[in-house]
């Protein structure tokens, strides 16, 4: 009977929780069109979440496409089909990995920054000062943040599955020796524009999610060092968890 | 109004003309179900420096956080400049808080921001100036606090004391109606605390501001203040000049005057019989 009452608390707890981000949310979305007005605020964002993740995601990105391309030429070698390797890892990466990988990179670089930037404005007194001023910081501070973030993050996904397609190419066809013609032109034979989409639509909605998540948990992290740690990790473990449960969802729509 | 420190810009309605800009009538505020105010009055006069005093933990802040809107009263009226806070839409909020500059605790610089840039935020964020009169009006409000030099500078490169005038510097930017100072004395130097007195005192006769400084330095406020406030359990336990709270016949305001460690505030937080509790055993509850 506890154990029941517990399980019903933590169900309405958490109802209570996702309504919350739901609303400010909506508070963002209304905000939002005043908030574009100021191009070069959410420029400089998109600079902070997108340019200063690149090196992270270009880095993550050849490994995972040379990883591709070992595995990839190990089990096709097995069915003598090595010329698939391009279609195997382009799907791999396009649809899967660019997006999945990329949303958890970006929400341990670009959105634990964000969380713990938030916090401590907020734990110095950063976003009252900005209220005083008669300044909303929702649409001064955290709209342009959370637009930067919903902007870079299929960026950055593009870019590592290019880098990845790269990196699954100098192994399968520089090292191991596949025809790089078969690779290419099986590549192009193969995949299709709703590969393609999937794995757009897939970054969009992981970078509204990532986004939403970093910027709501850092504007209502508590106003002490814990407080924004407790953010900060909040942060990386919501967005890992909705990231992988939205990928679900969105591959079997796909279907 | 024109004088130097700068332009004076103009407000969307004007004053209430009374002789208090701030009117605060039986305000009861609770949080957490703990009675921070129960029926507070205040009239905090136009025109003066009013100091808010008392104990740590008696809503000073709490005060502040009301007059301007941050929080709202559960209870009562707080008038401020002819404008009823329970009434106001929060467009008129903002309305209202351009005629208001607040010096918070720790400054509440905008830490990406140069020097230049925090004072100039305000001018930024709510006039159209070209960017010659925002560069005229800024540098004039930084060598009104003595801070022109420093206006490259990064908020991480300053003092303590710095980041307060700089932060002072950005609340009078807009040229405000009432200077709302949050414990302006706090770790300063004695350098930095005499410099934060004169600007007070300077700043509102200057600008013909109204000041409400929140301080539990009882020395340091009585040499600027007109009128002294203080607060305890919730309500105004004194009011009056500081030479007429030096002499005020009550226990509390004695107390507090003076320094005294023990009275009506209790030196120590409620325990246990002391004897009781050395002798007992380490497990006894």
């Amino acid at each position: 009977m506890r154990l029941i009452k517990e399980l019903w608390t933590s169900l309405i707890e958490s109802l209570v929780g996702l309504g919350a981000v739901v609303r400010f949310l909506l508070r963002l979305i209304v905000v939002a069109p005043r908030a574009l007005l100021r191009v070069d605020l959410i420029a400089q964002q998109v600079f902070n979440s997108g340019a200063l993740s690149l090196v992270i995601i270009m880095l993550s990105g050849l490994f995972v496409g040379m990883v591709l391309g070992l595995q990839g030429f190990q089990l096709l070698q097995r069915f003598g089909s090595e010329e698939a390797l391009g279609t195997a890892a382009t799907i791999g990466l396009v649809k899967e990995l660019g997006p999945v990988v990329t949303a958890l990179l970006f929400a341990g670089r670009a959105g634990t920054a964000l969380a713990s930037e938030l916090g401590l404005m907020r734990a110095t007194d950063q976003l009252s000062a900005m209220e005083m001023m008669a300044v909303d910081p929702i649409q001064r501070v955290v709209v342009p943040r959370f637009l930067g973030g919903v902007i870079a993050m299929p960026l950055l996904a593009a870019i590592f599955s290019v880098i990845g397609i790269y990196g699954a190419q100098l192994i399968g066809v520089q090292i191991m020796g596949v025809d790089s013609g078969s690779f290419w032109s099986q590549m192009r034979a193969a995949v299709s524009l709703s590969d393609i989409n999937e794995g757009i639509v897939k970054s969009c909605i992981f970078g509204v999610a990532c986004s939403l998540i970093a910027v709501y948990e850092g504007y209502y992290a508590m106003p002490t060092a814990e407080g924004v740690g407790r953010a900060t990790t909040r942060t990386v473990v919501t967005s890992a968890v909705v990231i992988l449960f939205f990928d679900y969802l969105i591959t079997a729509a796909f279907l | 109004m024109f004088g130097v420190f700068g332009t004076r810009v103009p407000t969307a309605t004007p004053l209430n003309q009374s002789a208090s800009i701030i009117e605060i009538r039986n305000v009861d505020y609770a949080v957490s179900g703990r009675p921070v105010f129960a029926s507070l009055d205040m009239d905090i006069p136009r025109g003066r420096i009013t100091a808010i005093m008392g104990p740590s933990g008696t809503g000073k802040t709490t005060l502040l956080r009301l007059i301007t809107g941050q929080v709202a009263a559960d209870e009562g009226s707080i008038v401020v400049a002819g404008q009823e806070m329970r009434e106001v839409r929060r467009s008129d909020l903002y309305v209202l808080r351009r005629r208001m500059g607040m010096l918070f605790q720790n400054g509440a610089l905008l830490t990406d921001l140069s020097v230049f840039e925090n004072v100039a935020f305000p001018l930024r964020e709510h006039t159209d100036l070209p960017e010659r009169l925002i560069r005229q009006l800024v540098l004039t409000k930084l060598q009104a606090v003595g801070l022109r030099g420093a206006a490259e500078l990064m908020p991480s490169e300053l003092s303590g004391g710095m980041s307060r005038r700089v932060a002072l510097a950005r609340a009078i930017v807009m040229d405000p109606e009432i200077l709302i100072y949050d414990e302006p004395f706090v770790g300063l130097d004695p350098i930095s605390l005499g410099v934060i007195l004169r600007l007070i005192r300077r700043l509102n006769d200057a600008l013909g501001i109204t000041s409400i400084v929140v301080s539990h330095d009882v020395q340091e406020i009585s040499t600027v203040a007109d009128v002294l406030f203080l607060l305890s359990g919730g309500k105004v336990v004194a009011r009056g000049t500081p030479q007429e709270l030096q002499c005020y016949p009550s226990e509390i305001v004695r107390q507090f005057m003076g320094g005294l460690a023990d009275g009506p505030v209790p030196f120590h937080f409620p325990a246990p019989e002391y004897f009781g509790e050395l002798l007992s055993r380490a497990e006894d509850p």
